[in-house]
């Protein structure tokens, strides 16, 4: 109503100053950021790419990540079907068969595939031979946020994680360019008759919007841990929790593990990171 | 002025034109929509309901941004219930007949919002289980 | 002056004809598109932009390709081109009007195409592309109309319609560098994050514009009783060459790099550009042979033009067919294989191949067809105001 319109034209107004004060503010961010990114330290949440105009975000605010333990899927890798499955049901995400259409938010690949920059000579048969999650990296400096032109993705402030407007998604799919992890999908055609069964609580999605991970937002709002997570709960396989907060457990995996992260010189700074 | 006949007659069938669905229907806006009342007999909604009459659309409208975009997912407490926001998940606790609730005014107003293609009703839920 | 549409020979109303119905089958298969879904084109996760936004791209540079007849004319007085500035303008525009229906082609859900003004977000570059794409076309309708209008009446144009003439360079400029932004600021997609995208775009485009109008003169100039004047299509032919000339050598530049430095992902697209990507035993080309009738084209072009200016002889059948195999090698260059090849491979290092289904094409063919369909018309109002006032 009038808070719409008045967003509106504040907008406006402040899209002719951004415009030309955007390069300094990426350019600010984008350095204090990488100072701190190096060796999967947390950066400060002050460095989301944004430079539309949420610079001012606190560096102590929560920025929510996860750390897979490979170790964990290479015993068990029908932990991780687990783990996709209850995904797929929490948010309706439906199942095509043609790899052309595919929706995916969390799914299996291989580790050449995840980790492309990495040597893929004479690795072990163990990695050889194991899938690996692939996900949405919820990135400190998401190139898909810069890349959309409606604001229809953006980080959400409190927590970091980077998340779909689906209501105002124009389906242009330049996010789907920008990504450099492939974890969007778009809805070539009314995704319902793939869904084999609804979750009542989650909404389905539409045909010509993009889709992804939202690190269940939704079920955090109800103090619930991701749907991933919880599926492999007593595992240790995915801790997840604020990689800005020294004390969580989180916090603590990454001080004693050796942890990689996906691409990290697309600077992107993912919150996901893989002990291998 | 040229063309006078012309321009007046073009004018009288522009405006019968434009006014086609009043007159064709004899000045008469038809019977009015009866949405029906909330099965479960509840008796109290999130506002008045001349306000939810008028204004639901910008309510959820308000309520996305809120949840979506603000992080603010605080409850309604509604009749000493309480409900998360949304349409799903607050607004068809109660409504649950879409079919006669919702789409009968939306009908009568030749208005089709685009909520279900995403957000599942009922009935959707119970056909996608009789699969 | 819309009334110069109105009244043409046979062969103008059979052309129309045609353009019309290839506009309907475009509609035809724009409405089943948009009640089914994206999923009928040949898209995929992969590869998910198609002909749709290569097409756009390459339209972009169309339109700024007219930048090479203004400029000369309105900065360097080159009285010459008199006579075709009006037609680069009017190139401009119908180029754009299909820039932006590819856009909406292409769009998911091309009811909410307004979120884009609604949600204004200026560290986006589709934002800044909307600005100028909208920004010259207007300022194209508007130097084109007042200019025609002013020569219709004989007078000089209005003094103040020289600030939008003005202004409309540095937009020429601008569409094309935006557009290349779109591409080249991606991270994780190494063909296009390249400097050298937004001066190879201009490059290519101040040769496929001039070259799109020597097409059209020489139609004209058959069908339409209309002589741009030898002196004139020379000079076009020489703006051709150089910008043939950069563009190519932009490109091996490309080449260089990739393959001297033998970074991967610097190679993989070029590779399966030119000579097809190897990858799990499989071998995906499908676009080897267009690139290499490019190159062929190319080359073949720029020698003609060439054999021209060596020999000094001239003959406008033969400037044709140059523009033809330029603007062909150019369009292949940038309308298919700079945007589908950016796509090779995928971010996980998979390859999926895009073939455009039949309904796409149809729909491509269909924006094309206004494309040319609305050329023609602003053409025919150009040639009929110059007719006007020979006589």
């Amino acid at each position: 109503m009038d808070n719409k319109r008045r967003k509106f034209l504040k907008m406006a107004g402040a899209t002719v100053l951004a415009g030309i004060s955007a390069p300094a503010l990426v350019k600010l961010s984008s350095t204090s950021a990488v100072a701190s990114g190096e060796g999967g330290q947390a950066a400060p949440a002050a460095s989301h790419g944004n430079a539309g105009g949420h610079g001012e975000e606190q560096p102590s605010g929560v920025r929510l990540g996860m750390v897979i333990d490979m170790r964990q899927f290479y015993q068990d890798q029908g932990l991780l079907d687990e783990a996709i499955a209850a995904c797929v049901k929490a948010h309706n995400v439906p199942q095509i068969p043609d790899p052309k259409s595919e929706i995916k938010w969390i799914w299996k690949t291989g580790f050449g595939n995840l980790f492309p920059e990495h040597s893929q000579k004479l690795r072990s048969e163990k990695i050889k031979n194991s899938q690996f999650p692939a996900l949405c990296n919820h990135c400190d400096n998401p190139s898909c946020v810069k890349a959309c032109p409606t604001k229809a993705t953006f980080v959400v402030e409190k927590n970091g994680i980077v998340a779909m407007d689906f209501h105002r998604c124009i389906g242009c799919r330049f996010c789907m360019a920008a990504c450099p992890y492939g974890a969007r999908s778009f809805n070539w055609q009314d995704p319902r008759p793939f869904i084999k069964e609804y979750n009542a609580d989650f909404p389905t999605r539409m045909r010509g919007v993009v889709e992804k991970c939202n690190f269940c937002g939704e079920r955090l709002a109800l103090g619930l841990e991701p749907a991933c997570v919880e599926a492999c709960k007593g595992t240790g396989a995915i801790v997840f929790g604020d990689l800005n907060d020294s004390h969580s457990e989180i916090r603590k995996v990454l001080d004693q593990e050796f942890t990689i992260q996906r691409k990290p010189s697309a600077g992107t700074m993912p919150s996901v990171f893989y002990i291998v | 002025m040229y063309n006078k006949g012309l321009i007046v007659s073009g004018l009288v069938i522009f405006v019968l034109l434009v006014t086609f669905p009043i007159w064709f229907n004899g000045l008469d806006a038809g019977p009015l929509p009866k949405p029906e009342l909330p099965p479960g007999g509840e008796k109290e909604c999130v506002a008045p309901a001349a306000e939810m009459r008028d204004s639901h659309m910008q309510l959820l409208n308000e309520w996305r941004d809120d949840v979506l975009r603000n992080s603010d997912r605080v409850t309604v407490t509604v009749g000493g219930k309480e409900y998360q926001k949304g349409l799903q998940i607050a607004c068809m606790q109660c409504h649950s007949n879409k079919e006669k609730f919702c789409d009968t005014c939306h009908e009568y107003a030749a208005v089709s919002p685009t909520c279900w293609d995403c957000h599942i009703t009922p009935t959707e839920l119970a056909k996608k289980e009789a699969q | 002056m819309i009334e110069k549409t109105l009244k043409g020979k046979p062969a103008y109303w059979i052309w129309l004809a045609i353009l019309g119905s290839l506009i309907a089958i475009g509609w035809a298969c724009y409405f089943r598109q948009y009640a089914y879904g994206l999923g009928l084109t040949g898209m995929s996760r992969d590869v998910s932009w198609g002909l749709y936004i290569s097409q756009f791209t390459f339209l972009v540079g169309v339109a700024a390709g007219g930048l090479m007849l203004v400029l000369p004319y309105y900065i360097h007085n080159y009285k010459v081109f008199g006579r075709i500035t009006i037609l680069g303008e009017f190139l401009a525009i119908a180029a754009l009007v299909m820039c932006l229906m590819f856009i909406m082609a292409d769009l998911g859900q091309p009811l909410r195409g307004l979120n884009v003004l609604f949600y204004p977000t200026p560290h986006s570059m589709l934002f800044w592309d909307m600005c100028v794409l909208w920004g010259y076309l207007l300022l194209n309708l508007l130097c084109g109309w007042v200019i025609l209008t002013a020569e219709r009446k004989q007078v000089p144009p209005p003094k103040w319609i020289y600030f939008f003439v003005y202004l409309s360079l540095p937009f020429a400029v601008s569409i094309h560098t935006v557009t290349a932004m779109l591409y080249c600021g991606l991270p994780g997609r190494h063909f296009w994050l390249s400097a050298i995208i937004a001066p190879r775009f201009l490059a290519s485009a101040f040769a496929a514009g001039p070259s799109l109008i020597l097409i059209a003169c020489a139609v004209m100039k058959k069908f339409a009783n209309f002589d741009v004047g030898e002196e004139a299509v020379k000079k076009l032919t020489t703006i051709i060459m150089y910008a043939v000339i950069i563009n190519t050598f932009f490109f091996l530049l490309e080449f260089f790099v990739g393959y001297y430095s033998e970074v991967p992902g610097h190679m993989h697209a070029l590779e399966y550009l030119f000579f097809g990507l190897e990858h799990h035993g499989e071998v995906y080309n499908n676009l080897v042979p267009f690139m290499w009738t490019a190159t062929l084209f190319n080359f073949a072009g720029l020698g003609i033009l060439a054999y021209m200016k060596i020999s000094k002889m001239f003959d406008f059948r033969l400037v044709t067919v140059a523009a033809v195999l330029i603007f062909l090698a150019l369009w292949a260059d940038k309308g298919l294989g700079f945007v589908f090849a950016g796509f090779v491979p995928n971010p996980l290092e998979e390859v999926t191949e895009y073939v455009p289904t039949l309904n796409e094409l149809g729909i491509t063919i269909g924006v094309w067809a206004t494309g040319f369909f609305l050329l023609t018309l602003l053409y025919k109002i150009a040639l009929g105001v110059e007719h006007e006032v020979e006589e």
